[in-house]
């Protein structure tokens, strides 16, 4: 007999055959003359200086490190939720149940919570907000003559 | 016995497979015309009759262009990238009930892939490991634009990824069961006002926002924002392989819209469900007037589905995208306590058998907010956003 997660093998074994047979048909249809410029890296246009073993903003491993601790605790939550609302077990226990889990549960989550806050004062969700730069000239006008100039002649905004 | 439940469950999973593809084919038609229809302009009008057949045209173009892969890549990296985007975004629909079931003389089949008691989860792990596609796919290209795209698509994933599941987890602790096929029942159960978007209110806006994230839809489409990174992961890709990346897109809007619909919108029930499958039954006899409001049943579930679908077109051509900082600011410091509070509020209330009781933050929000609008003076509630 096949188990449930048997027919979600199946399910996988069926996309694999999907995806290879369209490849391997598609690699039949299609030309293949490749040349260096084809193959070459695309940068627009320009020519590649380097490969794409850069450097990142490291950023990016702070937020996926406060992630993996986020996902733990989900997890962990999912087991939880499923118990946490049964009436057998709270009729059982004269309503102690709800309120332990939920408890238990408050706990848990305030730590990480207290976690994300700690994350959050210390700055590590702050990413770098762009900077508008106005361009500035030596004209002898000064800017805000053409601020009256388009306020004046603007008639599409309503005035407030 | 043991060979029809085989032939049986091989032609449910082809079926859905068929009816996936499918889906996901005329998606890209039908974003098109929806894109088409609200920039008021045709759309694809030439290929057969209102441009029905584009996307069978767009697939044959697919299957005939070169394919290279850039001699700088990792070659089986760069080949393993969109297969597994493709492999993930295919095996997420197996646990999503489509319908409620089949009789047919002794046998009952359940419209749906396969009945596992962990459907959630399967839903949730499948479509966490969807980044990994995007991920594997832009390294190995070996090109700055891929790479970068890459990391935004995996940093952006992660970080929605966590209020998605917390919002899942307040649905949870309401049905306290993790099949897809539990949760639609329990809707069911309580009638029109048991579905989800009435108990779960604010959990249904961050699971629809985190859908749209993990999705890479307008407005978080930053992994392949073509003003900064030319295609994002997918710049060195063509042909069939960047086939597969965009068809995995649209099959993931599908399969986020089914679960949106059988979470939120009660699935494939429907008000008055239970009078109409009684009259049916009175009317047509025991099993064809099963059958037949399965049918009406299924009917509406994808009626739901293809509004979503078309909800996540509308919002694709209505709202412009996020800045990075703009993204990464809602995910973590609105949606994340957002989600936390949720759960905290749904066991309160569960506490005393009131499924109700996160309208109260939802209330509160909604106070803040015209609070925080009449304060404002007028006209800078557009200069506060910059």
């Amino acid at each position: 007999m096949l188990s449930d997660f048997g027919v979600i093998f199946l399910f996988i074994v069926a996309a694999f055959a999907f995806i290879g047979g369209v490849l391997f048909l598609a690699s039949f249809l299609r030309p293949d003359r490749p040349n260096p410029e084809k193959l070459s890296t695309y940068e627009s246009g320009e020519e590649p200086i380097g490969n794409a073993s850069v450097q990142f903003n490291a950023r990016f491993y702070v937020v996926a490190l406060i992630f993996v601790l986020f996902d733990v605790e989900l997890v962990f939550l999912f087991p939880w939720a499923t118990v946490f609302g049964q009436r057998n077990l709270i009729a059982q226990t004269d309503g102690l149940w709800g309120w332990f889990a939920l408890t238990e549960a408050f706990l848990f989550v305030g730590l990480l919570a207290l976690g994300l806050a700690y994350a959050w004062a210390k700055g590590y969700l702050d990413w770098v907000k762009p900077q508008p730069q106005l361009p500035t000239t030596d004209s002898k006008v000064p800017p805000s003559l053409y601020g009256q100039v388009n306020e004046k002649y603007s008639s599409s905004r309503p005035k407030s | 016995m043991d060979l029809t439940v085989l032939i049986t469950k091989a032609i449910i999973i082809l079926v859905i497979f068929g009816i996936t593809l499918l889906i996901a084919t005329y998606s890209t038609y039908a974003e098109r015309k929806v894109a088409g229809f609200l920039q008021d302009r045709l759309g694809p009008n030439r290929a057969g009759p209102w441009g029905l057949l584009q996307p069978i045209a767009d697939a044959g173009k697919m299957f005939f262009k070169e394919d290279f892969i850039p001699a700088q890549a990792s070659k089986w990296l760069f080949i393993l990238g969109p297969c597994l985007a493709m492999l993930t975004a295919l095996m997420s629909s197996a646990v999503i009930p489509f319908g409620d079931s089949i009789r047919f003389g002794q046998y009952e089949i359940p419209v749906q892939g396969i009945e596992i008691n962990i459907g959630m989860l399967y839903i949730f792990g499948v479509v966490s490991l969807g980044v990994y596609g995007i991920m594997v796919g832009g390294w190995a290209s070996n090109n700055k634009f891929s790479l970068l795209g890459a990391i935004r698509a995996a940093s952006q994933n992660i970080s929605y990824e966590i209020a998605l599941g917390m919002s899942i987890i307040a649905i949870l602790m309401m049905t306290g069961s993790l099949s897809v096929r539990a949760i639609v029942e329990q809707q069911a159960e309580v009638g029109f006002f048991g579905w989800g978007v009435f108990t779960q209110p604010l959990g249904f806006v961050i699971f629809l926002v985190c859908a749209f994230a993990e999705c890479n839809r307008t407005p978080f489409d930053l992994p392949e924002c073509e003003t900064e990174l030319v295609g994002g992961y997918h710049t060195e890709y063509s042909s069939m392989k960047l086939g597969f990346y965009l068809f995995a897109e649209y099959i993931n809007m599908f399969v986020s819209s089914a679960v949106i619909a059988s979470l939120y919108f009660g699935g494939y029930h429907y008000p008055f469900a239970a009078q109409a499958h009684e009259a049916l039954t009175n009317a047509l006899g025991a099993n064809t007037g099963h059958n037949v409001a399965t049918a009406i049943g299924t009917v509406l579930f994808f009626g739901k589905i293809f509004f979503f679908i078309f909800f996540f077109m509308w919002v694709r051509w209505t709202l412009p995208r996020f800045r990075y900082d703009q993204l990464m600011n809602l995910g973590w410091k609105s949606l994340i306590p957002l989600s936390i509070l949720n759960v905290i509020v749904t066991g309160a209330g569960l506490l005393f058998n009131f499924n109700y009781a996160t309208w109260a933050i939802v209330a509160v929000m909604v106070v803040l907010a015209v609070m925080s609008a009449a304060k404002a003076p007028k006209g800078a509630v557009a200069m506060q956003k910059a």
